[in-house]
């Protein structure tokens, strides 16, 4: 009945949906945490410019990540977003805020701090609490009968404390490297000047995460310690990647920071997923376990196998379209 | 006193959903609008166009924000506050919203950032193209988000195995038997909220004397096009009532406030509906006209509330007051339709005070109504989540406590509030600036270029303050 194993095609496209979220997502969340430290309001409005035509689009990859998980593996979406209500919520809030300041802060002139608070407050809460469900997932979530069966405060832990701090330095060092990539003159230079900053932070917390990680999950332990070796090739891509941002940013160039920042998510998250494989819901629950109907899933991948491409290529156009420096006064109407 | 989860994320979906509902449903709208006016500047190369286009787009683009950010919490709902339900429906429902997301979300968010920021970096014929796009998307995704509705309302090609819904007929759960009612029901509320938001603002600039030959164009387009909808809605309207007869009776005799099945049932112009005691108080009614509505027979049959068990009855007064309200509303902008045609002659529709006068208010009527007639079908149909089939109780997360759902609950209200007290100040602001803003930017832009901020609409509009 089932020719072809669709949960595996699917397995592949929701991890494609997540990291590309991540990556585009990731640099406008940063541009917000980094918006308090800007040096100036000029820069600010250069930085926000600078993510304006695209962030829509960029969040929309985690409304499909939601209903794509609904559709693909329904037993995730129905025991992660439980299990991190009060999470879900704060994200939510601080992606409602800093979306709306996009369209007031340009409206406001005495209220304009009010919406710069926002867009940094909510970009940062937002940012924290994702960080917050990377580490849930790595420490893995009480279920019973396939439901979740912990308390709405279990997601909070010093470990996905760090797990969400170490997100908001990765995304802030997206934002930087974007904004050195997107800017020129007093903007770049102060981004040229924190960007190494951000870099020791992240590789800081994931050097924690990696000591703490075998003492949370032995699993993961024993998948890098003890059996398959090539893995090792994942975390010493993502190390190059992090030496290429130390040494393009000594060298001035604009465009290789952020290509190697991306560089450094996709390895890392990898890394991550090789660790959990097949593990959807940690530490009992894999991706067959939670699929829903290969008939399902099979409708839905026709649909997507036809309307992806041309989304991947219009939203490549919009890129296109806004390509190269933001400059004070632009015409935008 | 114990804090009842299922009681307050109903609460809860209500309210973010209601938040969510009256931007899109603006927004439907105005897109189409807008792309209207700019095959208007395309073709004709009338100046006017544009300006009224641009005016829009700044207008879209605060209302939209706030469905996006809005319509974010939406996709989490189901799984934070309602997972059971997400669980059991998800062979169906995953695809459905996905194929949202997919084909409507991203359309969308892509040209809409050409439609805000791309008029000078893109060539006429692709900001165009962008315009219908972003309409289109509006209108995909309304198909997508109706039909997984309409399957709540009236399940159908699926059946059930191992406690999950599997979908034996595509066509036949995507286009179930509600759909196509509630989606041309849904489609004409979206263009009346988009003509008499339009109109009312256009008539308001007129009352002020202010680009009036920008403001009359835009007004007479809008009554052309409520001469033929307003109308259209009430047909479309009762099709739907009667689609609803046929599969939930029940909510039919709700918004009768009809107890007891019987024939020559009047048309309850008031009553007070009293659950306790099953029955109306101060009914006022019009004799066997509700029978010859739902029947086409003044001695049809009507079921009655009492016909299922009280734990299977909505709360009636709630439905019955809300419908009223729908139909009164949209009795009015027939009203208002009718009038706009009858002062035609002489250019009377934009010369006659107390008309414009009348005009104003009515930008907020469609949003009510809307509310209202959700508000009809939603409680209509309580206790059912899938109607006949998993009841609110059942499909609510098993692990929520009342007291977390209480805080997401204040959490939401606290945040909304926020959101919508600045979308209507700026929008507002946004009004009383005008048309004229797009010249005083052209001016700004020649004296000040280096300086101006920008976005989709960058003119602060507050007082500078002092400030640059």
């Amino acid at each position: 009945m089932e020719p072809f194993d669709l949960t595996l095609i699917w397995a592949g496209i929701i991890a494609f949906g997540v990291i590309m979220y991540v990556l585009m997502d990731g640099f406008d969340l940063g541009v917000g945490i980094l918006f308090p430290l800007a040096p100036d309001e000029e820069s600010r409005d250069l930085m926000m410019n600078s993510v304006a035509p695209v962030w829509d689009g960029n969040e929309t990859w985690l409304v499909l990540g939601g209903a794509g998980l609904l559709a693909a593996f329904p037993m995730v979406y129905t025991i992660m977003l439980p299990a991190l209500y009060i999470g879900v919520f704060l994200m939510l809030a601080g992606l409602i805020f800093r979306g709306i300041a996009f369209e007031f802060r340009f409206k406001a002139n005495r209220s304009r701090y009010l919406w710069n608070i926002a867009f940094a407050g909510g970009s940062t809460v937002a940012a924290f609490a994702q960080g917050v469900v990377v580490g849930k997932y790595i420490e893995g979530i009480q279920v019973a009968d396939g439901v979740f069966v912990g308390g709405p405060l279990d997601f909070l832990t010093p470990f996905t404390v760090l797990t969400g701090l170490g997100l908001v330095a990765g995304y802030a060092l997206l934002g930087s490297t974007w904004t050195i990539m997107k800017t020129e003159g007093t903007t770049q230079a102060w981004a040229y000047r924190i960007t190494p900053w951000l870099l020791g932070a992240v590789l800081a917390v994931f050097l924690l995460i990696s000591i703490w990680t075998p003492s949370i999950d032995p699993a993961a332990y024993e998948r890098w310690f003890s059996t398959i070796h090539v893995i090792w090739v994942l975390p010493a891509l993502a190390l190059f990647c992090a030496w290429k941002i130390w040494r393009s940013v000594r060298q001035g160039r604009e465009g290789v920071p952020f290509v190697a920042t991306m560089g450094m998510f996709v390895f890392t998250y990898l890394g991550l997923l090789v660790s959990k494989w097949p593990y959807v819901v940690p530490p009992d629950i894999t991706l067959y376990d939670a699929a829903s109907a290969w008939e399902s899933q099979l409708f839905l991948l026709l649909g997507l196998l036809f309307v992806l491409p041309f989304v991947l290529i219009y939203t490549a156009w919009t890129y296109w379209v806004f390509r190269g420096k933001v400059r004070a006064g632009d015409g935008y109407h | 006193m114990e804090l009842d989860p299922v009681l307050i994320s109903r609460i809860q979906f209500a309210f973010v959903v209601s938040f969510h509902a009256i931007f899109p449903v603006f927004t439907i709208g105005l897109a189409s609008f807008i792309a209207f006016l700019e095959t208007l500047a395309f073709r004709t190369g009338n100046p006017i166009y544009t300006r009224l286009s641009k005016f829009w787009i700044k207008v879209f683009a605060v209302v939209f924000g706030m469905g996006v950010v809005s319509g974010i919490v939406m996709s989490f709902q189901f799984g934070t506050n309602w997972s059971n339900f997400a669980q059991a429906t998800a062979n169906f429902m995953g695809p459905v919203l996905s194929y949202e997301v997919v084909t409507a979300f991203f359309l969308e968010a892509a040209f809409l950032g050409i439609l805000l920021f791309g008029r000078n970096k893109v060539p006429a014929g692709v900001y165009l193209f962008a315009s219908f796009m972003v309409a289109i998307g509006t209108f995909i995704s309304s198909f997508w988000i109706l039909s997984a509705n309409s399957w709540m309302h009236t399940p159908a090609g699926t059946e059930m195995e191992n406690g999950m819904h599997q979908v034996v007929s595509w066509s036949a759960a995507i286009f179930n038997d509600s759909f196509w009612y509630r989606f041309a029901h849904m489609g004409l509320a979206s263009f009346l909220t988009g003509s008499f938001v339009v109109a009312a603002v256009s008539a308001w600039f007129l009352l002020k004397g202010r680009e009036v030959e920008a403001n009359r164009r835009a007004l007479s387009m809008c009554l052309w096009l409520l001469l033929i909808i307003a109308p259209a809605q009430l047909w479309v309207g009762d099709l739907h009532g009667l689609n609803t007869l046929e599969h939930q009776p029940t909510k039919v005799a709700a918004m009768e406030g009809n107890w007891e099945t019987s024939g020559n049932v009047p048309l309850l112009l008031f009553a007070w509906p009293d659950q306790e005691a099953q029955t109306n108080h101060f009914e006022v009614g019009i004799p066997g006209l509700a029978s010859l509505i739902l029947k086409h027979d003044v001695e049809g049959e009507v079921p009655g509330i009492s016909a299922v068990p009280r734990d299977e009855q909505p709360p009636v007064a709630i439905v019955f007051w809300s419908f009223r309200v729908m139909v009164g509303l949209g009795m009015l902008m027939i009203a208002f339709a009718v009038a706009g045609l009858l002062l035609r002659p002489g250019g009377r529709y934009w010369q006659k005070r107390w008309f414009l006068k009348g005009l104003v208010p009515m930008g907020v009527a469609p949003f009510i109504a809307v509310l209202a007639g959700w508000f009809v079908t939603e409680i209509g149909r309580v206790p059912w989540l899938v109607y006949g089939q998993m009841t609110q109780a059942e499909g609510v997360t098993p692990s929520l406590s009342g007291g977390v759902a209480l805080f997401s609950l204040i959490g939401y209200m606290l945040v909304y509030a926020v959101v919508f007290t600045a979308g209507v100040y700026y929008l507002t602001r946004l009004f009383e600036a005008g048309l004229e803003a797009d010249d005083a930017e052209q001016a700004h832009d020649d004296a000040e270029r280096p300086k101006r901020p920008f976005s989709a609409a960058h003119v602060p509009l507050e007082s500078t303050g002092g400030q640059a």
